[in-house]
């Protein structure tokens, strides 16, 4: 890039066939990416997945071993990180120590020789509402702060793509919810692309446009989130976004508009167009609250999916909703997510339960099950690790009260 | 009557302690005032003489020694800080061929005993047929120096962030930029320190300089020279002189952080 100028806006962003081994192991096996100009793109994964490694192959901190990166279609793969017009918040903000706030927030503008640095910085500590705290060094400042000063110090360069590289993992619960809503309005505001990564899927569904789930160095599965949520292609995306309680059986009868599956003796339908895989032996699965809980078994309706009898084997408030966890023989644990609409649960520990959920709710993955791998699908809902989610989220309500 | 170990036993011990401390520098110090003669020995009167004076003696050589002492200390320190803190970012940020033998090497120097060291300098100098005089001087304080440089310089370099170098990098700083504006000076309090040390070590040596040194004489060889005739009160002077320098500069840096870092408190 020129110094002296500006990009005029956000860029696209393009990976093809990506590569990058380590001494030892591969981080990304093969990708293809294509970021549109302007867009809010989340890549969403598990600690280890290689999504931090793919930000710092397009920030240039990282060299491919094979494929290119091209942003707003010129080839960048053999330029420094320098030369490239892309700035990164980083993990643990990386603010220089021995700066002031001002002269980090105007290090960028003054390598590339722009002109009126200082006011330039000014104007984007105003944006994150910090200018009061120019003066400061970085270490007298909160984490919140810190973190909104490397945002500033990465968008005053108005670069053609700005990655945030889990720049809100440091934060606590709250200051993380108020950040993402004000890093969402920034972008708006300025209008960059936005390249986020993060192992937060509630944080990657209220912020991103678009988000590519990523596992073992591979994406997995690409899209809105509302898609993504409704309905996902993989296991892994039906675990990893939210939870599912998943089934595996053969088809046993198709129409034009759907497919019904044998599941241990129930016959589940599924929509056609909801369900990537038509014949043979398939994964259906239906998110928790989409589920009904009935004391009574419910009356055979051609619209609904019923399973059951089932004992339920924890109860669990959380506010909005209570959790269930329904036994089910031959099937196994499955979790329902029930509305408090009224006074107390519905079902206690024990009780004799079904369920049942709208045919137009269920979902089919494009995954091939296998054989005999009706627990690989199971969420990880044993009691022990239920008390220690409850623990986890009650330590959460405490730390923010 | 219960002996309070705490109250009594402790305080005794350290005044006793500092005391065998200080009452050499006292010492040092107070005979620096002496009207002496010859000899600096037994106490003859209070003079400023000595301090006012303190080149007039033997024709200057006791300033002669310290000023040889200061060049030999400036310059063994300059070259020791900067080769120092190049291995140093070389052994903890790069990967190459015999950094683990350069480390052991690097260590070789502070364990081996001075009479080693400079018996074993002295001998390859006359080997090679180099002459002694400032130059040998300068190369052994360097030698030895650069250890310890490196030792201090390397625990720094270790505990920076790579993210910060990374972030210069991103934020268009080309490696030149990178390395002055954000590694150095994050480096400095470690290179200062190692250079302080680096000084204080030649300054002092008296071992390794007395085997290459030739006819060239330092403050510590002079002391050593003189004390068989009885040290002239002008050593006193400039010993007491260098005391006196030194704890200022601590002192003031001591009170200049406090009021620091009770601003930032204040402002924070």
């Amino acid at each position: 890039m020129a110094s002296g100028t500006f990009a005029d806006a956000g860029a696209d962003l393009e990976l093809v066939g990506i590569q990058k081994r380590f001494p030892g192991f591969t981080a990304i096996e093969h990708l293809d990416l294509s970021i549109p100009a302007g867009s809010f793109f989340a890549l969403l994964g598990p600690s280890g997945c290689g999504k931090t490694t793919t930000l710092r192959l397009v920030a240039g901190l990282e060299e491919p071993t094979a494929g290119s990166i091209l942003i707003g279609g010129t080839d960048v793969t053999q330029q420094k990180a320098f030369q490239r017009p892309v700035n990164t918040v980083f993990q643990s903000y990386a603010l220089f120590p021995h700066m002031t706030v001002l002269e980090n927030v105007a290090f960028g503008l003054r390598r590339r020789k722009i002109a009126d640095p200082v006011g330039k910085a000014h104007e984007a500590l105003r944006l994150v509402e910090l200018d009061h705290l120019a003066a400061r060094k970085p270490q007298q400042l909160s984490g919140g702060q810190q973190q909104r000063v490397a945002l500033a110090r990465a968008i005053v360069n108005k670069p053609a793509l700005l990655l945030l590289d889990e720049p809100l993992g440091a934060l606590d619960l709250k200051l993380r919810r108020q950040m993402q809503l004000e890093l969402k309005t920034i972008q708006e505001e300025v209008g960059l692309t936005f390249l986020h990564v993060t192992h937060d899927q509630e944080e990657a569904m209220t912020m991103a446009d678009t988000i590519a789930v990523m596992n073992k160095g591979r994406i997995e599965q690409m899209g809105a989130p509302e898609v993504l949520y409704e309905l996902p292609k993989t296991a892994f995306v039906a675990n990893f976004l939210g939870q599912s309680n998943l089934f595996t059986g053969p088809v046993i009868g198709s129409t034009s508009t759907s497919i019904t599956v044998d599941v241990a003796g129930h016959r589940v339908v599924v929509p056609a167009d909801r369900a990537h895989r038509h014949a043979g032996e398939v994964t259906i699965g239906v998110r928790p609250e989409k589920m009904w809980l009935h004391r009574k078994a419910p009356a055979e309706a051609a619209d609904r999916n019923i399973m059951g009898p089932g004992r339920v084997i924890d109860v669990s408030f959380s506010g909005v909703s209570t959790q269930y966890l329904v036994a089910v023989p031959y099937i196994g644990t499955l979790i329902v997510f029930a509305q408090n609409m009224a006074f107390g649960p519905v079902a206690d520990v024990g009780d004799e339960v079904w369920l049942d959920w709208h045919v137009e709710h269920g979902f089919g993955l494009e995954d091939e099950p296998i054989p005999g791998a009706g627990p690989r699908f199971a969420a990880d809902t044993d009691t022990r690790s239920i008390a220690a989610q409850r623990r986890e989220s009650l330590v959460t309500e405490l730390e923010e009260a | 009557m219960k002996i309070s170990l705490g109250k009594w036993l402790l305080p005794l011990y350290s005044a006793l302690a500092l005391l065998f401390l200080m009452v050499p520098i006292a010492y040092t110090f107070v005979f620096s005032f002496n009207d002496s003669l010859k000899s600096n020995i037994t106490w003859r009167g209070f003079t400023f003489d000595k301090w006012l004076n303190v080149c007039a003696v033997q024709n200057g050589a006791v300033c002669e020694a310290f000023g040889n002492s200061l060049v030999i200390g400036s310059v063994a320190t300059v070259l020791a800080t900067v080769m120092g803190t190049m291995i140093a970012i070389a052994i903890v940020r790069y990967r190459f061929r015999f950094r683990s033998a350069t480390s052991l090497l690097l260590f070789l120097p502070m364990a081996t005993p001075e009479v080693v060291l400079g018996a074993g300098l002295a001998a390859q100098f006359l080997s090679l047929g180099v002459a002694k005089d400032m130059t040998t001087i300068i190369l052994a304080h360097t030698m030895f120096c650069i250890s310890f440089v490196v030792v201090t310089v390397k625990a720094r370099v270790a505990s920076l962030d790579p993210a910060l170098e990374e972030a210069g990098r991103d934020l268009y700083g080309s490696s030149a930029q990178v390395f002055l504006r954000v590694t150095l000076p994050l480096l400095v309090p470690g290179i200062l320190a190692a250079a302080l040390l680096s000084f204080a070590l030649s300054f002092d040596d008296f071992i390794i300089t007395n085997f290459n040194s030739g006819a060239v004489t330092t403050f510590p060889k002079y002391i050593y020279i003189s004390a068989a005739r009885g040290i002239p009160a002008e050593a006193n002077v400039i010993a007491s002189a260098v005391f006196i320098f030194a704890l200022v500069v601590v002192v003031t840096a001591q009170v200049s952080s406090a009021a620091r870092a009770k601003r930032l408190a204040k402002e924070a």
